[in-house]
């Protein structure tokens, strides 16, 4: 009986703590750690390594791979939005039903 | 031996011919399914076998038909590497789709199969384009047997394009064999018509916009089977042909560039979720083309290998998503959510799938994309480089964070909370299981040794992935996209739409154009009909009853007379016959006088004039 409540009892928590709002702050909290962990890392590899094979400009920038990735994200976020809403390229799913 | 190796592509078209007499439709059993797993692992090895003996390079096979020499078997290290992924995405796919009981599907699936490798292997562009056209028709018999109305529409619209596509091919190939002779299949020569039509038929196959909708628009309709097979074929013999024959032509690398910013941005707008993994081929294929675009050895090797590991870690992104619309029945992101609890080995599988496309450490994109970013990088292209970065970002929120938090996260949706228990467990067949892990163990051993692929490329590979700042860097790049999503989440959520794309103009605007023949043509015609109707008719009419009239009255009156001015003269010719014997003997005699008259003085002139003399 306790061999069953325990792995039970472990993957309601696991799932409390990914589904549940009250976790929402926890939850961010790892995520933001991890983010900072990595930008440490990147930064001491950019401050270790040389830039010799840099052929951008924008190489340079120290953690650029980061905010490339955040910036183009939502650039596409905002296209998307845009080329659906604005440009009527989202339609409902009857569109073409009446062919 | 008898031959030097034998056509890895037979044995599928010879099974694709014995299936349906060995086994009946429903024939239950392991012999069928040790049949059907087969063919592929002989084809592995077939191919195997020729990696291992490197004399076994160059061209064999060689056939005559209406007077051209066709070659079935052109063998280099580019056609083997497309020949092995092709024959172990085989195996992994029939292992996914052994629990389909329908004979036809596996034999479209085997002539589809065998088709793809006659085309790796064909050496000249006549053999090249007989195996394009049963590919396009043996993959549309995929879309067909889903057996639905929007199936069925997907699927007529699908072979609609792709003979199109054909017929440009083709005519490109008559153009070319008229102007230079039969060609052997490599670099186009000319720059003339032949070199765009072929280029047009290649580029339709690798759904370069605006030519891409056919895939987008069918692949979701297709078969949970049947998707994943075409998910790893069509569009990957499209690079294969392209990278022999238009290796750094220039157009490429732009065409490239914008689909694969065009797919990810469709790909993130999309609810349907196998229509999100189709729009995500669109912007994998773009990498692939900007990379034959550039013409590089790096850019080409990038270009093989990213189709390599392509094939595989898309045909597992299809699986894992045809297995939860196997197991849940719903397809759209609107329906799903929460699955993570009911189907976590699914799940699991997915990720490694989502991630090794992301292109993270240790996974198999890792080593295979930025190698043409790489390319790009080296060739200074910053646009290029920039615009397939984008594509990189979207390429993980789309495929690795908005579809997997949509169906297996967030709030569980209709599927889950109606149908099913949210605790039970869904997890699909145990050869779907097993066919995803496969895939996903290739996924990871090709991540962590990277110079298992390298060592089969065309070209020597002078690439290292594993340096410390592109392994922080590109984690970076994906981590720092992953933030964007989440604090953006609520502008992303999926709606119950579906996005215009260019078959809009082929589905919409064959309605303007039979609303065209319906009402300006149409009304054209009644006119000319009125027209007809009321004017031409009626003096038709009239000319007819002026012409009875004067054939009642003209023309009879005149036969009429004639024959009665014989009668009367027959009359009075009668009364001549007297029945007196003198007068017969005074008419002989004016006979005869007359005939010596005409003899001697009408002979004499008649003599003269004949003569000519006076």
């Amino acid at each position: 009986m306790m061999s069953k409540t325990g792995p039970n009892k472990r993957k309601q928590k696991l799932t409390e703590f990914i589904d549940s709002p009250d976790y929402s702050r926890r939850r961010w909290q790892w995520f933001i750690a991890v983010l900072m962990t990595m930008v440490a890392f990147d930064l001491l590899v950019e401050f270790l390594v040389d830039k010799e094979h840099a052929v951008f400009a924008w190489e340079q920038l120290p953690g650029w791979t980061a905010l490339f990735g955040f910036l183009f994200c939502l650039l596409i976020i905002f296209v998307v939005r845009f080329l659906g809403y604005f440009c009527g390229l989202k339609q409902g799913e009857d569109y073409y039903d009446d062919e | 031996m008898i031959t030097d190796w034998l056509h890895p592509g037979l044995l599928y078209f010879l099974g694709a011919a014995l299936i349906p007499l060995l086994f009946r439709t429903r024939a239950e059993g392991r012999i069928r399914q040790l049949c059907l797993l087969l063919i592929p692992l002989l084809a592995i090895l077939c191919v195997c076998f020729m990696l291992m003996n490197a004399p076994s390079e160059g061209s064999f096979w060689h056939a005559h038909f209406i007077g051209l020499e066709l070659i079935l078997g052109h063998v280099d290290k580019l056609s083997l590497l497309f020949a092995l992924v092709f024959t172990v995405m085989s195996l992994i796919g029939m292992i996914y789709a052994l629990h389909l009981k329908a004979n036809g599907e596996h034999v479209a699936t085997y002539l589809y199969i065998g088709s793809a490798l006659g085309v790796v292997f064909a050496g000249d562009y006549f053999t090249l384009f007989v195996f394009w056209e049963i590919m396009a028709f043996a993959s549309a018999y995929l879309v067909f047997a889903q057996a639905t109305k929007a199936a069925r529409e997907a699927g007529f619209r699908y072979l609609l394009v792709h003979i199109s596509g054909g017929l440009c091919l083709l005519a490109g190939i008559v153009i070319l064999y008229t102007e230079t002779g039969p060609a052997l299949f490599g670099p186009i020569n000319t720059t003339g018509p032949a070199f765009w039509l072929i280029l047009v038929g290649f580029i339709l196959n690798a759904a370069v916009p605006p030519l891409n909708a056919w895939l987008t628009d069918a692949y979701p309709e297709a078969t949970i089977t049947g998707a994943v097979f075409m998910s790893a074929f069509t569009t990957k013999t499209a690079i294969y042909v392209l990278l022999r024959a238009y290796p750094g032509t220039e157009v490429l690398v732009w065409l490239g560039a914008v689909m694969a910013v065009y797919g990810v941005v469709y790909a993130t707008m999309e609810n349907d979720c196998r229509r999100l993994l189709a729009y995500h081929i669109v912007s994998q294929v773009g990498f692939m083309v900007a990379g034959v675009g550039l013409g590089s050895a790096m850019s080409l090797n990038g270009a093989g290998a990213l189709a390599l590991t392509n094939i595989i870690y898309k045909g597992l992104l299809f699986m894992a998503a045809g297995a939860v619309i196997y197991m849940t029945g719903c397809r759209k992101l609107t329906e799903m959510g929460g699955l993570y609890r009911c189907m976590p080995l699914t799940m699991t599988l997915y990720m490694i799938g989502a991630v090794s496309i992301s292109a993270f450490p240790l996974f198999s994109g890792f080593v295979s994309k930025p190698m043409i970013l790489a390319a790009a990088q080296h060739d200074h292209q910053a646009i290029v480089f920039l615009v397939l970065t984008l594509a990189s970002c979207g390429t993980f929120l789309s495929v690795g964070l908005k579809l997997p938090y949509y169906m297996f996260f967030g709030k569980p949706g209709d599927s889950t909370s109606n149908k099913h228990n949210a605790d039970n467990s869904l997890e699909p067949p145990l050869n779907m299981l097993i066919a995803m892990s496969f895939a996903a163990l290739l996924c990871i051993i090709i991540g962590v040794f990277p110079n298992l692929l390298y060592a089969i490329l065309p070209y020597p590979v002078d690439f290292e992935p594993y340096t410390a700042s592109h392994i922080t860097g590109s984690l970076n790049l994906l981590m720092f996209t992953a933030l964007g999503f989440f604090l953006l989440l609520k502008y992303i959520v999926p709606k119950n739409t579906i996005s215009l794309d260019s078959d809009w103009f082929y589905r919409r605007g064959a309605r303007l154009f039979s609303w065209f023949a319906h009402h300006p043509v149409a009304r054209y015609e009644a006119m000319v009909s009125e027209f007809a109707n009321t004017v031409l008719l009626r003096a038709l009419y009239a000319c007819a009853a002026l012409g009875l009239w004067i054939d009642t009255h003209v023309i009879d009156g005149a036969v009429n007379g004639i024959a009665k001015t014989i009668i009367r003269s027959a009359e009075k010719i009668r009364h001549l016959e007297t029945g007196v014997l003198s007068h017969y003997a005074l008419g002989m005699c004016l006979g005869i006088v007359l005939s010596v008259a005409v003899y001697f003085g009408l002979g004499d002139i008649g003599f003269n004039l004949m003569t000519g003399k006076d």
